[in-house]
């Protein structure tokens, strides 16, 4: 058949075309179907939220009580906040503004120490995961994110187990003593803070134009120029982000501090677990509404840096 | 003179990613390329997407080594030579600029990383601004530019460098039409005044043709020709080229004898015409062969009207079935079915009324002069 004789059959055949009928009922049913989602919706995220703030907010609320007791609320205060600071014993011998400072400061060198060495290692694997290919490249990628996933009781067992085994061969070839202080909680920081360091960073090289890199050295730039003048400063927020996100789970850590700390080494978690052992004193409320503060600036700083776009190019 | 750029036998390799790696399953990028370009050219490489036009570009440039074969830039092999010590500079497909720069910071770069001492570096680079015509942005970030502007500091990047060779990789891809066009206008007008040789990559062969003095088509790795515009639209090598560069129809005959630039084709129908033989006349033989005739250079006419036809060279005059007529603005474009396949008549619309008066279903004669065809290999 010819290629003319098609057009004009197409033309004579019939076309059928589809219609169709409102139905009154099942269009009303629809809508109120859609109209009750609208609220279960909206109701999601409050509900939510609840859950997850009301035990929070109940710490806080009763960090200015005007009593000991928990069960009811009998006026502000700001007692409690004042006591942490002036030395007013209100939680039995176990408390001193002395030993609550001691142990913030310990709390602050580690972080501040687990912090750097974590943030510079993280930042290096990540460059490493993201930039080159080598062997074994996929099983790391699989191994880093470990620590964020398994449960930290595990990573706090083994890191004991693992320094008493060092210690214990140290001693037996040099005859010295060494025991678990500050430097092995810090070893500790680092090594489950390393993983979100890496994560952090990974997703902002990740969204980084690889172009930009390859612009540079066509412009003359040789490899180690290159890092510091375009990948560094735009990997920085990352790094940033990653290094508070590290600094806010080390202050806050306390398992792995409670396994690699040793004797006479406390933390601030670890220093508020020792007077909850006694009973629970408003005073514990207002250094816990401190610290939620504390950690909420710092996560938040972190959320911010993270969310800045404008890496692409 | 040697060429400024020259690439020999010059092939790439990827591996095929996941588990065929293992297999040591390679796909051919690039497979047995030769270019010379010459000192101050406008050269091409134009090709459909994955034709291997930019890895091409990217090994010219450094960011690629080929698997085999040499690259030499002015005469001198640059298979060890990194990216950074190439006189080669790249506009880059989405410009690349550096976003925590200014962009007078974006085009003081590269002098700064030659070790061109601060001040002289600002002067030059407000001078290459004023190249492009932005030296009110000079403060600004990228960011703040619209795509044009950002295009052109990243022409102004590059060129501050006075590179030996330009390479574009398709820049003008991410603006709209008129924008384009404005560009293309501008980047062949700065060509011209630098005298650099550019190289430029680009899929939009008008584009590829309103801009350079030649063009290499490339498919699948390879490049199947190179030649000024008129060369690759008039005479076509194969028939990807003469598909990929404008319409053209095809049509399936046999080609039964081959006089000095001529051949005669016969048709399934019996009817015969002459057909202009390809530069490369060896390439084809008697047999079965494909001839590409580009639309608009077929003349039609209805039954009874054919004194019109011209008389001043001889015609080729070939019969038809008239079964499609759209009137598209500044052309009509007739289907015809010609023994068996179906072919494309492009009229132009010179007048405000149709000539002649066409009916559908109607035979129709349709001519074209034997330089208009080109036989191929089939």
């Amino acid at each position: 058949m010819s290629a003319a004789q098609t057009v004009q059959q197409s033309f004579s055949s019939e076309v059928k075309t589809r219609t169709f009928e409102v139905n009154e009922r099942q269009l009303s049913l629809d809508r109120l179907v859609r109209r009750i989602g609208k609220v279960g919706l909206l109701f999601n995220p409050i509900f939510s939220f609840f859950f997850l703030w009301a035990p929070i907010l109940v710490l806080v609320i009763f960090s200015f009580n005007d009593s000991r007791s928990v069960a009811t609320f009998s006026g502000f205060t700001l007692r409690w906040y004042l006591n942490i600071f002036s030395g007013a014993v209100g939680a039995g011998d176990n408390f001193s503004t002395a030993l609550l400072l001691d142990s913030l400061r310990n709390s602050l060198v580690i972080g501040v120490i687990a912090t750097l060495i974590s943030s510079v290692i993280g930042t290096m694997v990540s460059l490493a995961l993201s930039r080159s290919d080598f062997p074994g490249k996929r099983v790391l990628d699989a191994v880093l994110y470990l620590p964020v996933v398994i449960p930290e009781i595990t990573q706090g067992v083994s890191l004991a187990v693992f320094f008493n085994a060092i210690f214990g061969w140290w001693n037996m070839t040099t005859g010295q003593r060494v025991s678990m202080g500050l430097e092995t909680v810090i070893i500790g920081h680092v090594a489950f803070t390393i993983s979100f360091v890496a994560v952090v960073v990974r997703a902002r090289l990740a969204d980084m134009n690889p172009k930009l890199e390859e612009a540079a050295r066509d412009l003359g730039a040789n490899e180690w120029r290159t890092f510091w003048a375009i990948t560094f400063p735009l990997a920085l927020p990352g790094i940033i982000a990653g290094a508070l996100l590290a600094f806010t789970l080390s202050l806050d850590d306390f398992l792995v501090t409670f396994f690699t700390s040793g004797a006479g080494t406390n933390t601030l978690p670890v220093f508020v677990y020792g007077l909850l052992r006694l009973t629970v004193t408003p005073e514990i409320n207002a250094i816990s509404t401190i610290m939620i503060l504390a950690s909420t600036l710092l996560i938040g700083i972190s959320l911010a840096l993270q969310g800045r776009n404008a890496v692409r190019g | 003179m040697t060429p400024d750029v020259e690439l020999r036998q010059v092939v790439k390799e990827f591996s095929a990613a996941g588990k065929s790696k293992r297999a040591g399953y390679q796909v051919r990028a690039v497979d047995n390329v030769n270019l010379q370009i010459a000192q101050g050219e406008f050269f091409a490489m134009l090709g459909p997407s994955g034709c291997g036009k930019t890895t091409t570009l990217r090994m010219i440039a450094g960011f690629e080594t080929p698997t085999s074969g040499e690259i030499y830039i002015r005469g001198k092999a640059v298979h060890d030579i990194p990216p950074f010590h190439r006189p080669v500079n790249t506009v880059f497909q989405d410009y690349a600029l550096f976003p925590h720069m200014t962009v007078i910071q974006n085009v003081m770069f590269g002098l700064r990383m030659e070790g061109v001492p601060r001040q002289e570096a600002q002067r030059r680079a407000e001078e290459a601004l004023d190249m492009v015509k932005l030296s009110h942005a000079a403060a600004r970030r990228p960011n703040q530019l619209s795509g044009g502007q950002q295009q052109r500091v990243a022409l102004a990047r590059a060129l501050v460098k006075r590179p030996s060779v330009l390479l574009l990789d398709e820049p003008l891809g991410a603006l709209d039409l008129k924008l384009r066009k404005e560009m293309q206008a501008e980047l062949k007008t700065m060509q011209q005044r630098v005298g650099i040789t550019f190289i430029f990559v680009t899929h939009d062969q008008e584009e590829a043709m309103s801009m350079a003095n030649r063009i290499a088509v490339m498919h699948e790795g390879h490049v199947l020709q190179v030649g000024t515009a008129r060369d690759i639209y008039e005479r076509p090598v194969n028939r990807f080229v003469a598909d990929f560069i404008g319409e053209t129809n095809f049509f399936v005959g046999n080609l039964v004898e081959k006089r000095d630039k001529v051949g005669v084709v016969k048709l399934a129908d019996g009817a015969t015409f002459e057909a202009s033989l390809p530069l490369d006349a060896s390439s084809v033989s008697e047999g079965k062969v494909t001839v590409a005739l580009r639309p608009e250079r077929i003349g039609i006419f209805p039954p009874g009207e054919e004194d019109d036809m011209p008389r001043e060279v001889p015609l080729n005059v070939l019969e038809g079935v008239l079964y499609e007529m759209d009137y598209i603005g500044t052309d009509t474009r007739y289907t015809v079915e010609i023994a068996g396949t179906t072919l494309v008549v492009r009229e132009q619309n010179v007048d405000y009324e149709d000539n002649y008066d066409f009916r559908l279903g109607q035979t129709v004669k349709i001519f074209f002069p034997a330089v208009s065809a080109t036989i191929l290999q089939e």
